[in-house]
């Protein structure tokens, strides 16, 4: 069990699995995820269905940290932004395909992770967060600054190209079908991380570090693998995200959006499977009907920031799932 | 015109100047900080909003009610300082017996909520705030022309920083804060109001970025976003300090600010990153920060 007020999901008994290490609830939620994901894009519009599931992906990321080892990174929009920088740059001037570009931003993500998670993880919770954070800005003040960002401009008209030399993404069915496979992968090898062996000692590691150490598991080198495939991931994201817009700027590494991130796992339920899936579409559409409203955009994501952390900390999947008693 | 190393001694100066100007806003805000992660075991990310809603308050005394430069020095840390006892109260204090993790993400809400409010208001180009008259002008130092004003923000910071010390280490109500933040849980016994001086110590904390703000407020135009990137930076300078000192964080504000001051002289490329380039330093060689205790 949790420690009251942990900073994670409720856990209930491990439950036996019945397919891909999910239990019977989690199976029906995931045909469920899936069922809507081939049926969305033909009542609705694709390039938003993209946009959702680029941040779904880039909020599982995230989650694998904070919700499995407990580590709360304030500076994720920096291997989304930096994996976005990338993929446009390679897709664009390199005149990489798509699927090796998204690759090249996930290695990038990966690489900046190593390094960031490296120096960060010698310092544990808000110190964590402060350092994570101040990496991040750092990253962005060099993107403003490094020439083949674009500066205020960014990296723009970016090519989709040809999946494979053969699938012309340029038509929105086409690239939304890739979108979907890759977030589909992503969130399995985030559930399969968390459900394997390794994934049990991140879980030990949130629940009681020393005890953890004192098994004789080094903790750091967990906590810092866990961190590259965090921030790896991240990185894919968002060279998916440049991929689908064309468009690479400044916005996906400011820091806003490492709070977004943090927003939609908390929103969606720290510690859950598909809180963060979840967490996203909720956060994304919000935006999305709230955009011509400005600046009243940021004081409804501050006001349910507040009220998730007051009232609602195990967010809506895992309020679902402790009504159900059944983890989601 | 006379050089140091190949530098114009008006450009190395002026940029010194404007680094101990940066110094002191970085020394303010992180040990406001200090004090209260000290007491509340909170990180206060409302911080920077606070410090935007000092120079706000110091503009709206001044157009509203007509309230110059030096009422607004004092009133303007009493308002805000006063709305953070109201935050402290109402939500910050349901949180403590959680992980410190909800407090970071609570005071970034309500954060964004402020910045948010003020954007709407106020729009983002920013609103001039006048020097006083009695604090414009510039002296001739002989090798540069110095601004008054930049002058009196460099002192006063100082000693504010000071009092805040002596306050904290030399005084009776600072013995308290002292010993509660060692163990609340014998202090209460002894019969002191721990969950008040909480309070207090959040309003005074707030008061202090809200005091930051009204000095900044001549300097930097006065707008919503002036403070959130100033306080992530003023993170990096916590890390680099550590927060188990005032001094420390006073010492280590004001070295910052130099640092930065000459990176921008010697190789202005690096100037916006040089403060997280010396906090990885840092954390490499001391992970506990210059004057921490791990």
């Amino acid at each position: 069990m949790a420690a009251p007020g942990g900073f994670s999901g409720t856990d209930f008994k491990q439950e036996d699995s019945v397919f891909l290490g999910f239990s019977k609830a989690q199976l029906l939620a995931f045909a469920a995820m899936v069922a809507f994901i081939v049926i969305s894009p033909f009542f609705l519009y694709p390039v938003f269905l993209m946009k959702l599931l680029c941040f779904a992906l880039f909020a599982c990321a995230f989650n694998l940290l904070i919700g499995y080892v407990g580590l709360l990174s304030f500076g994720h929009a920096a291997y989304f932004g930096m994996g976005g920088y990338l993929a446009g740059h390679a897709a664009k001037v390199w005149g990489l395909p798509p699927e090796l570009a998204v690759l090249t931003g996930g290695a990038v993500g990966a690489l900046l992770g190593l390094i960031i998670g490296w120096i960060a993880i010698r310092r544990q919770g808000i110190y964590f967060a402060m350092i994570t954070l101040a990496f991040a800005q750092m990253v962005y003040f060099f993107s403003v600054q490094a020439p083949f960002t674009g500066g205020e401009d960014g990296i723009q008209s970016i090519p989709r190209g040809k999946f494979l030399g053969v699938f012309d993404l340029s038509s929105d069915m086409t690239m939304y079908w890739l979108v979907a496979g890759i977030f589909l992968i992503g969130f399995l090898l985030v559930h399969r991380i968390v459900h394997s062996p390794f994934g049990m000692v991140l879980k030990s590691i949130r629940e009681n570090e020393p005890r953890a150490t004192s098994l004789g598991y080094r903790t750091d080198d967990y906590k810092l693998m866990a961190f590259v495939l965090s921030a790896g991931l991240s990185g894919v994201a968002g060279g998916l995200k440049s991929i689908v817009f064309g468009i690479a700027t400044l916005t996906d590494v400011f820091w806003t959006m490492s709070g977004e991130v943090v927003l939609m796992s908390l929103v969606g339920g720290l510690g859950t499977i598909f809180g963060p899936v979840v967490g996203a579409a909720v956060i994304i559409t919000m935006q999305n009907y709230l955009a011509e409203f400005g600046a009243w955009v940021t004081v409804i994501q501050g006001v349910i920031f507040v009220l998730c952390v007051l009232a609602f900390r195990r967010g809506v999947v895992g309020e679902i799932g402790n009504w159900l008693r059944v983890r989601l | 015109m006379e050089e140091i190393l190949g530098i114009p001694m008006p450009l190395l100066f002026g940029q010194l100047l404007l680094g101990l100007i940066n110094g002191a806003f970085y020394a303010l805000l992180s040990l406001g900080l200090a004090v209260i992660f000290g007491m509340l075991n909170v990180i206060n990310f409302t911080h920077g909003a606070q410090f935007m809603m000092g120079a706000f308050v110091a503009w709206m005394l001044l157009h509203y009610l007509g309230i110059g430069y030096w009422g607004a020095l004092i009133l303007a840390p009493l308002i805000v300082g006063f709305t953070g006892i109201i935050l402290e109260k109402t939500m910050i204090a349901r949180l403590y017996k959680l992980d410190h993790l909800y407090g970071l993400l609570l005071t970034f809400g309500v954060g964004l909520i402020i910045e948010g409010l003020f954007r709407n208001e106020f729009g983002s180009s920013g609103l001039p705030y006048r020097i006083p008259p009695e604090l414009s002008g510039a002296w001739d130092l002989g090798f540069m022309f110095m601004p008054v004003y930049r002058g009196w923000v460099v002192v006063v910071a100082i000693v504010m920083c000071l009092a805040t010390w002596l306050v904290i280490e030399k005084t009776k109500i600072g013995s308290y804060l002292r010993a509660a933040t060692e163990n609340p849980a014998l202090v209460q016994a002894f019969g002191i109001n721990v969950p008040r001086m909480m309070t207090l110590t959040y309003g005074a904390g707030v008061a202090l970025a809200a005091f930051a703000g009204v000095l900044a407020a001549p300097i930097y135009s006065v707008n919503p976003q002036m403070g959130a990137n100033l306080i992530i930076i003023v993170f990096a300078v916590v890390v680099i300090g550590g927060m188990g000192s005032i001094l420390g964080s006073v010492v280590t504000g004001f070295g910052l600010g130099v640092v930065e001051g000459l990176t921008k002289v010697f190789y202005p490329e690096a100037s916006s990153t040089v403060i997280f380039v010396v906090m990885a330093i840092v954390l490499l060689a001391r992970p506990a920060g210059l004057f921490g205790r791990s």
